[in-house]
């Protein structure tokens, strides 16, 4: 087999060996030497760093906020795309922009202004706190600051899916005797689920090693609302380069799955999406038989 | 079906099961957009709200403090490092996976997404490991004046490392979706290949392109984690401006950092503002 | 519609060229020298004042021009920047180990740092105080009050901060004092962390929970953190309560010699830290609610009068920091035995 396809166009070769030459450059040595670094603690050393009571803590507390906030980030990033695709409203246009302003927004920015909102002299905070919640400077604080930072994976991921999918399908399911939620449980959701589910992982795996916003509205408390990330550099401060490396391989590992699920979700999310298309009656009739 | 009949479908089933009845639909909207607001325009509102709590005296005393408009200037010139540096990778990538067909493509393209789901503090942690005292790259730099942390080298390295894919993503997509049969055509009426790119590839993608830089810029220049790690946090010197931020919050400055969090939204909202109109008129969409 | 994109694009290129290239031609000017600092979190009001005072006597007595630059953080974290080429000057950090660290670790300095300057090369001392809201709501007055069960405690993380470790030694020394055993003391510390609702990793950071974001009953924190404090947010809002046993902190000061040599700036160097010791230094640091190592030079009568405190004192009370850092900060050491926070 040929390295390469024969195509007419030129500039293959200096493009792909600058683009491999950069990526080197920036990405996989600099990456590397963090494995290297952890290959030289030994398996046991490693095990050791990373199984100790507090980095656990710090994993658990990263990976179950990002989580909750992945979570919640799909449940309402649905409702705000399928609004968004199907409604008309006033304002729509600026709403629409707004939903971008977690990518576009600083993460200390977005921290400063979360923290001063929800702590408990904030507008949002002392409303809460009135009930008997507190916000700022728990758990939930970390959720909140994911949930800003996640959102638009998700809006974003499952809009274009939702605007492609033809109203014909759902007319068609309507037609045969449907009513809306069948119409929707059997027709609509499932075409969305691949997209959906590549926006929450994408959310969650942000989530997971977001650090800007989350420090100033976590109450930075290890075992209750330290999160990995700032657990590294806490290592650092401490001059544990063994230990903040450790911990900086552990949730590197655990990203790298995740970035392999998201890929195998986008494909298959293509597959279905170009089946569905094709054979576009076929799931509704399968389930109204 | 001609249209005045799929109106009257529309109509006709529109309280039943193609469309939601009038009170799901006001239910749902209602949903969405408290959601955004509570969560997106709030914090957005907050920062303006603070920075001008004081008056805009003290606001423009703020911006116009010496330390302040440093960071600005660090800030403004690692991203003119970081996102053209980026922006040739991303193009010189997306010509390559877009427009050829090669082994180990897959491969590539995952790698370029990479720096995605690595935390920004890992980032900072691995350029740390490579140039730090007892880094492996730090013998090269020992007899030399050359400083990499604690200087722009480092801010600017951090820079191009979290911003990475964001250009190549935007493009290859575009690319893909307009194969190369326009180039094609060109090369055959003997044009070479720069003069392909500069009249008809790039022409096709500059809107998407527009975007990506947007986007890369907006992430280079609000980048907190990375940049943290390995700035040293010098006044005046190396303290790019979400770090000015952090440091005057922590120095009870409340009104002063907003106000420097204000020109990071600003930005943000420009970038939005750019996208939206982009968006409208070159029919873009992500 | 081309050619301007293309125009755009390679100024987009050339103008980070041009700005770095004018970035190296202004740090050309010769008579004009540059001096860092680097120092921990509670000091940034005093050296911003101190810096301008040193500029001015400096070009009096020199003609030259001097910019001292500034960084601050917690003091651990400076400490490890420093290992990792942060080209400091001088470090004026909370605590000796810390330097100590910096000295083995990269050899930049001496070994004996600490006996180049005067007072332990210590210009200032301070010491932990508690600092309660307005009318003490819970009856706070002294170390035994913190570990009460409807207490919420902030002080910073002993792991990062340099003040926290400090205050987690005052109050041990209090305990072991008053119940007779490290026994006892390691006890008493167990539940005040308990009560920590907070744990952040700078002094600075632990002020910031307590004072603007209203978290905690009490803050523990450094004499002069707990004025600037009354002073930043009002006196009606917060009152410093005085232990009746508390620790003598000497944050010391030292040039990291090699940095200095190497940027030619070694004997401004020496003169910056020698100038604390002035009668100009020694006023403005007991400005700033530190204890002047020579009060005796103060001429000034507007400085602040801070109250005799019952003092233990590092060396005699736990031998030094060495032993210190190894027996109770270390990973595994009596701290992480101790520090399990409430779930």
């Amino acid at each position: 087999m040929k390295f390469k396809t024969n195509s007419p166009l030129p500039g293959f070769a200096p493009a792909l060996f600058y683009t491999v030459l950069y990526l080197a450059l920036i990405v996989v040595i600099p990456l590397s030497g963090l494995f290297f670094k952890t290959a030289e603690l030994g398996l046991a050393q490693f095990w050791d760093l990373i199984s100790g009571e507090r980095v656990t803590h710090a994993l658990t507390i990263s990976f179950t906020t990002a989580l909750a906030a992945a979570i919640i980030n799909a449940v309402f990033g649905l409702i705000i795309a399928w609004v968004f695709v199907r409604y008309d409203f006033t304002g729509k246009g600026l709403f629409d922009a707004i939903i971008d302003l977690p990518f576009a927004l600083p993460t200390a920015v977005a921290g400063i202004a979360l923290s001063t909102l929800y702590s408990g002299s904030g507008w949002l905070g002392s409303l809460f706190n009135k009930i008997g919640i507190e916000i700022a400077f728990t758990p939930l604080g970390i959720v909140i600051a994911l949930t800003f930072i996640g959102l638009p994976f998700v809006v974003r991921s499952v809009e274009p899916v939702l605007r492609e999918l033809e109203k014909e399908l759902e007319e068609a399911a309507a037609s045969l005797g449907a009513n809306r939620w069948q119409t929707l449980y059997h027709v609509v959701f499932p075409t969305l689920l691949p997209a959906l589910l590549s926006g929450f992982a994408l959310a969650f795996a942000r989530g997971v090693g977001e650090y800007g916003s989350v420090i100033f509205i976590a109450g930075n408390v290890p075992y209750v609302s330290e999160v990995a990330p700032l657990l590294i550099v806490i290592k650092l401060e401490e001059y544990d380069y063994a230990g903040a490396t450790a911990v900086a391989a552990a949730m590197l590992l655990i990203s790298f799955v995740l970035l392999i699920l998201i890929n195998a979700l986008q494909a298959w999310s293509q597959r279905y999406k170009s089946s569905s298309q094709n054979v576009s009656t076929t799931p509704v009739q399968e389930h109204l038989a | 079906m001609n249209s005045s009949q799929r109106i009257n479908i529309t109509k006709a089933s529109s309280h039943s099961a193609i469309s939601e009845g009038k009170l799901t639909r006001w239910l749902l909207s209602t949903v969405a957009l408290s959601f955004l607001i509570l969560f997106l325009l709030l914090p957005l509102f907050t920062v303006f709200a603070e920075a001008l709590r004081n008056g805009w005296q003290t606001y423009g005393k703020a911006l116009s403090d010496a330390d302040g408009l440093a960071a600005i200037k660090l800030t403004v010139i690692a991203s003119a490092i970081a996102v053209p540096l980026n922006l040739i990778f991303g193009v010189a990538a997306a010509w390559s996976i877009a427009k050829f067909e090669f082994r180990g493509k897959v491969l590539l393209s995952t790698l370029i997404d990479l720096p995605f789901s690595v935390s920004p503090v890992v980032t900072g942690l691995i350029f740390v490991l490579m140039f730090g005292a007892s880094g492996w790259a730090a013998p090269l730099l020992n007899n030399t004046d050359i400083q990499i942390l604690f200087a722009l080298p480092g801010i600017v390295l951090v820079s191009i490392f979290v911003t990475f894919p964001f250009i190549a993503r935007e493009l290859i997509p575009l690319m893909q979706e307009q194969g190369s049969d326009e180039e094609q055509a060109a090369l055959s009426l003997g044009a070479n290949g720069w003069q392909t790119f500069w009249h008809v590839t790039l022409p096709n993608i500059r809107w998407g392109l527009l975007y990506g830089v947007l986007l890369c810029n907006a992430r280079a220049m609000g980048e907190f984690g990375a940049v943290s790690v390995v700035s040293g946090h010098i006044r005046g010197e190396t303290n790019t401006l979400p770090l000015h931020v952090e440091i005057l919050y922590n120095e009870y400055n409340f009104a002063a950092a907003f106000a420097m969090a204000s020109i990071l939204a600003c930005l943000a909202l420009v970038t939005l503002a750019i996208k939206a109109v982009l968006e409208k008129t070159h029919g873009l969409k992500h | 519609m081309k050619a301007p994109l293309r125009t755009r694009l390679l100024t987009s290129l050339l103008v980070p060229f041009l700005l770095a290239s004018l970035l190296s031609a202004t740090t050309a000017y010769a008579k004009d020298y540059s001096l860092l600092n680097v120092s921990y979190d509670p000091t940034r009001e005093l050296y911003q004042e101190f810096n301008a005072e040193f500029s001015r006597y400096w070009k009096e007595k020199t003609g030259d021009h001097i910019a001292i630059k500034q960084s601050h953080g917690g003091s651990g974290k400076q400490a490890r920047s420093v290992i990792d080429g942060l080209s400091a000057d001088v470090v004026t950090l909370a605590l000796a180990y810390d330097i100590d660290v910096i000295a083995q670790k990269t050899g930049k300095l001496p070994a004996n740092w600490q006996s180049q300057l005067a007072s332990n090369s210590a210009p200032y001392t301070s010491t932990i105080v508690l600092l309660v809201r307005k009318n003490n709501p819970k009856k706070i007055h002294d170390w035994p009050d913190l570990i009460k069960a409807d207490i919420s405690v902030v002080t910073p993380n002993p792991k990062t901060s340099g003040g926290a470790r400090w205050n987690y030694l005052a109050a041990y020394a209090f305990a072991k004092h008053a119940y007779g055993s490290d026994a006892a003391a390691e006890e008493f510390i167990s539940t005040l962390f308990k009560r920590v609702s907070v744990l952040d990793t700078g002094a600075r950071a632990a002020t910031t929970t307590f004072a603007q974001r209203g978290i905690g009953d009490v803050l523990i924190t450094w004499e002069n953190e707990a004025y600037l404090a009354l002073n930043e947010f009002g006196a009606d809002k917060f009152e410093i309560v005085l232990p009746s046993l508390s620790i003598k902190a000497e944050p010391p000061v030292a040039v990291v010699a090699a940095n200095a040599q190497k940027h030619g700036v070694a004997a401004i160097a020496q003169a910056y830290l020698e100038y604390l010791y002035s009668p100009a230094g020694q006023t403005i640091i007991a400005k700033h609610y530190f204890r002047p190592a020579k009060p005796e030079l103060i001429t000034s009568t507007e400085i602040p009068h801070l109250a005799e405190l019952n003092l233990v004192n590092i060396d005699q009370e736990f031998g030094g920091w060495a032993q210190v850092q190894a027996k109770h900060f270390n990973d595994g050491g009596v701290f992480d035995q101790l520090y399990r926070p409430r779930r």
